[in-house]
């Protein structure tokens, strides 16, 4: 009996010099793995452009139906995204969405990305749906703000040219 | 009946008449091959090549003309050395098709093929993906891999307006010619074209404003592709992801049957139409709709509906809830002793008039229709047009004899159909045309494919009619008429016309005329129907052309037009009832003293008037029927939920007639229904079951045959039903006695006349159709011009009545001398008939 607690001890006290796998969460981040799912960004190119055309693929692809695209006509006045087409409205439900990432893989110019975020969390159902806002990616240095005004012709295709228009 | 023909394709025996295209011939046994120029509606061209399948015709002994054999004994048959194209070559006696061997397999591949080398592949932003029949056959028929290089790709023009309300693609553009056959076979207007050739080719706009027809919308329908959009769709929602009410026009007299197609929209936060489609009915609408019909259904979502009771209290308009408003109305309604005027408009369904008209005669008080302008509606329900009548298959034996009506601007759909029945463009078997006849004081679209135009001046309608009935019967003598048939050869040879014809058909407006002109105008028609023996049967009857949607529904209801003015009609009374009508907005006055109620979608110049206003939901939001001018009772479904409070028509009127201790509330418009079908004449049998049901149509068109139709869709939720004729009952229906209007002289008559698209309050809020709305104008004849000195587009003051109303001037030959023509719902004074005017031209 004695001998059992001792040997117990023993493993307790090995312990207590090792060092420790807790991650002392959120003071601390585990990094996650490069192909992890967690919340979707929509990407702009580098020019600040939105990459989505708002054809919702990404909406007919879901098995949850947690997103909802509605779309309008570009402008080059009041330009969101080459081509004809953008998203006027975009939400995704997060309480809905299953991170399985077939939005990713529907959509024809990468514009979805499942990113690394994975802090979820809401105080109510209605704040759970982010909205566009939320959800497009910060613009960089080089970029401007979407909607933009452009020159005539010069962004006239979204799909299939949808290579980075600079 | 044309001959039958047996052939066999792909081993089934198929047998269909004479005439009928390979490729039809195998729809019908559900062999799909694939088309893209090819419509069932259209005259084949076998332009795109994607119909090609192996035909053979038996061998035949040269001699003696019998089949050869084999050594089997089966019939040798003759194969054609090269495919051929299914849309184009008519079948034959012991005709074979082949249509799944490898070279018809191989022929469709490198077509496809062919068709995408310039197509730009953009399906994630064209308003077609999802139900392009490009799309679907690439995938069914299409090779799984391009060969093309993308780059070499040529890119065109992606958003060329065809004028503001149809948008072209170029790149899209497969050069199928499905638009411009359209236009030019069956709408007679060729106002899209094809420019240049080879690559080059494109469809070009000839008109001004640009593709300048009733019709055009019909041309994204039958796209095969993504190259013709809407405005009003662009990119409004992709197809997999709209809800599909069927509906009811609610605009003309047709009935045109409709899809509304419903999303819910984050800007504008609600549920919203985002495209009327056309439903397919063979008998109304076939699969188009007029442009009216497809745009201008915004006034349904329209932001100054009304969501609230208002009741008006000390002069301040407040904001009430039902539990307050009903028992306050009713309440007035029991202290009127019967003093109660009820006025409908023709636009409510037959749930709301029939509910209407329980609650007012329950109070002992009477009802009117409004506008209530057009007479003939008793008329209608002797001899109306036989069911089962489809005007656009009205063949040679039929005469049809359109009389004070400007068919194209008033019904587009029977103008469409009457051409079609008077020119036979598109129909692959019957292509004898019926012999039309048109009779106007000017000239109308509807003339060109007149075989006799008749002309008459303005109040001389019914004289007309009756000379006709005159020259039929041989009795010249009777009344004296200011035409006589006998000795103007030009109505004898109609009546001959009409005598040799085995059906005849009237169409019958009220062009000049107010309600007891037209009324006289139907007497006279029926008469010559019933002297002429054509009543009660499929092709033959009288067709009124009513200025409402569902004006036959009110009168068969039991709301009919008064015959006086809206003050004569309220005079005494102490409470006026209204729903669905604005007769203050239109220039009446209501009793000071009355309490006036009124049930509205919007806040019109009578809900201004009125003491309490009651919020009434659109056609869009409930359920109901309307019953056409044919006498087809349709039914429409709810498609988007209740706006605030507002109720159905109906449901407001049984809750005051259960108030008032007169009924019971029914559960339900079926329930309704279920009661008009006990106690109105002709509506026996008819319940929201039967209206719902549905038999086979040909051509198959809409689900899964998107292809061969367009996007059309198949109509799952109800044809309709006519209610029949005393004629059609058996009953022995008389002549009745015609008294013609008096006719006023003066140095002009001003005629008020009927514009498909006018500034009424429905089309108003449509801003989309904003630019095809006219600027209030007159229409004056060249000689009168010149003598009054005016020129087009001149300002000019319009006198009539005592009053002076200033207008743009438009100068044509059609009017004839000494009228001018006055659109109706531009602005301007409502004039019920032709009446006297005198104009001066305003200095600018």
């Amino acid at each position: 009996m004695v001998i059992e607690i001792i040997k117990g001890l023993g493993t307790t006290f090995k312990h207590i010099f090792q060092p420790s796998v807790t991650v002392e969460y959120p003071d601390e981040k585990r990094p996650v793995r490069p192909r992890f799912k967690g919340r979707h960004v929509l990407k702009r190119y580098d020019n600040g452009l939105e990459k989505c055309i708002g054809c919702a693929l990404c909406a007919a692809a879901c098995p949850a139906d947690a997103i909802f695209v509605e779309s309008d006509e570009n402008r080059d006045s009041w330009r969101f995204s080459p081509g004809e087409r953008y998203a006027s409205v975009y939400e995704i439900n997060m309480l809905r969405c299953i991170f399985c990432g077939y939005c990713e893989d529907a959509c024809p110019t990468e514009a979805i990305v499942l990113e690394h975020d994975y802090e979820l969390s809401y105080y109510d159902r209605a704040s759970a749906i982010y909205t566009k806002e939320k959800l497009m990616d910060r613009l960089d240095d080089s970029g401007t703000a979407t909607p933009m005004q452009v020159d005539p012709g010069e962004f006239d295709r979204a799909i299939p040219d949808m290579q980075d228009p600079g | 009946m044309a001959d039958q023909v047996t052939l066999k394709i792909d081993g089934d025996v198929v047998s269909v008449p004479a005439g009928t295209l390979i490729v039809d011939a195998a729809k019908s046994v559900s062999n799909d091959i694939p088309v893209f120029c090819y419509h069932p509606k259209l005259d084949p061209v076998g332009m795109c090549r994607m119909c090609l399948v192996e035909v053979g015709t038996p061998l035949r002994d040269r001699e003696s003309g019998e089949p050869e054999l084999d050594e089997h004994g089966d019939q040798k048959i003759n194969w054609m050395p090269k495919l051929q194209t299914a849309c184009t070559v008519p079948v034959s006696a012991g005709m074979r098709v082949r249509t799944a061997t490898q070279q018809v397999t191989r022929a469709r591949k490198d077509v496809v093929e062919f068709l995408l080398t310039s197509h730009p592949l953009d399906c994630p932003v064209c308003d077609k993906g999802g139900e392009c029949p490009l799309q679907n056959l690439t995938m069914s028929h299409g090779s799984g891999e391009s060969r093309y290089l993308f780059d070499e790709k040529i890119q065109l023009q992606k958003r060329v307006p065809l004028g503001e309300l149809i948008f072209l693609d170029r790149e899209r553009c497969i050069q199928c010619a499905r638009c411009t056959r359209f236009q030019d076979e069956l709408v007679g207007e060729p106002v899209i074209g094809f420019d240049k050739r080879g690559r080059a080719l494109q469809i070009v706009t000839f008109s001004e404003p640009g593709f300048d027809s009733h019709f055009s919308g019909n041309t994204t329908d039958i796209c095969p592709v993504g190259a013709l959009t809407t405005a009003d769709f662009r990119f409004g929602a992709r197809p997999w992801e709209m809800q599909h009410t069927p509906s009811i026009c609610p605009h003309c007299t047709v009935g045109c049957n409709t899809h509304l197609n419903t999303r819910r929209s984050g800007m504008v936060g609600g549920t919203v139409i985002k495209r009327v489609m056309p439903r397919q009915n063979e008998k109304v609408n076939e699969i188009w709709l007029c442009d009216k019909g497809r745009f201008g259904h915004h006034f349904a979502g329209s932001s100054d509906r009304l969501t609230v009771p208002l009741v008006r209290k000390d002069g301040r308009t407040i904001e009430q809830s039902w539990e307050h408003v009903l028992p306050l109305v009713a309440a007035k309604l029991a202290a009127a002793d019967g003093e109660v005027a009820g006025i409908a408009g023709e636009r409510l369904s037959n749930e709301d008039l029939f509910c209407f008209q329980t609650l007012v005669e329950g109070l002992g008080g009477r009802t009117m229709q409004w506008p209530g302008r057009m007479g003939g509606g008793d008329l209608v329900q002797q001899v109306g047009v036989g069911a089962g009548t489809d005007l656009a298959q009205l063949g040679a034996e039929t005469v049809i004899l359109v009389v004070a009506s400007d068919l194209a601007e008033e019904a587009p759909l029977w103008w469409f159909k009457v051409r079609q029945a008077a020119t036979k463009a598109g129909a692959t078997l019957n292509k004898h045309p019926a012999s039309l006849v048109v009779a106007n004081a000017r000239d109308t679209k509807l003339d060109r494919y007149a075989n006799h135009i008749v002309r008459y001046s303005y109040g001389d309608e019914v004289q007309t009619v009756q000379a006709l009935t005159h020259a039929i019967s041989g009795d010249g003598a009777g009344i004296e008429t200011g035409i006589d048939a006998q000795h103007n050869p030009l109505l004898s040879e109609v009546a001959r016309a009409i005598e040799a014809a085995e059906n005849m058909i009237i169409i019958y407006g009220s062009e000049g005329l107010d309600f007891s002109g037209s009324g006289a105008l139907a007497q006279a028609c029926a008469n010559l129907l019933i002297a002429s023996g054509h009543v009660g049967g499929v092709g033959n009857g009288l067709l009124p052309v009513w200025p409402s949607n569902n004006t036959q529904g009110a009168w068969d209801m039991g709301v009919r037009p008064a015959g006086m003015s809206v003050s004569e009609f309220t005079s005494g009374a102490k409470v006026v009832l209204l729903a669905g009508a604005d007769p203050v907005g239109d220039g009446e006055s209501l009793p000071e003293d009355a309490f006036v109620v009124i049930s509205e979608l919007f806040k019109t110049d009578t809900a201004s008037r009125a003491d309490v206003v009651l919020p009434a939901q659109a056609f869009v939001e409930r359920e109901g029927s309307y019953t056409s001018g044919d006498r087809r009772v349709q039914r429409f479904y709810p498609a988007l939920p209740a706006l605030g409070d507002a109720m159905p028509d109906w449901n407001i009127f049984v809750r005051l007639t259960a108030l008032l201790g007169l009924g019971t509330v029914p559960a339900g418009a079926g329930a309704v229904m279920r009661q008009i079908a006990a106690d109105v004449p002709r509506y026996d049998g008819i319940s929201y079951e039967r209206l719902a049901d549905v038999e086979e149509q040909w051509p198959h068109v809409g689900g899964r045959d998107s292809y061969y139709g367009g996007t059309a869709f198949e109509n799952s939720a109800g044809l309709g039903l006519q209610t029949p004729t005393l004629a059609e009952m058996g009953h022995q229906v008389q002549p009745g006695n015609v008294e013609p209007p008096s006719v006023e002289s003066g140095e002009f008559l001003v005629v008020p006349i009927t514009l498909l698209y006018d500034r009424g309050s429905m089309l108003l809020r449509s801003k989309i159709m904003h630019q095809r709305l006219p600027e209030p104008y007159i229409e004056l004849n060249v000689v009168d011009a010149e003598r009054a000195g005016v020129g087009a587009g001149d300002r000019v003051a319009l006198r009539v009545n005592g009053h002076d109303w200033e207008m743009a001037t438009r100068v044509s030959t059609s009017p004839p001398e000494g009228v001018i023509l006055f659109p109706r719902s531009l602005a301007g004074p409502l004039l019920p008939r032709t009446m006297v005017a005198s104009l001066r031209k305003l200095e600018s």
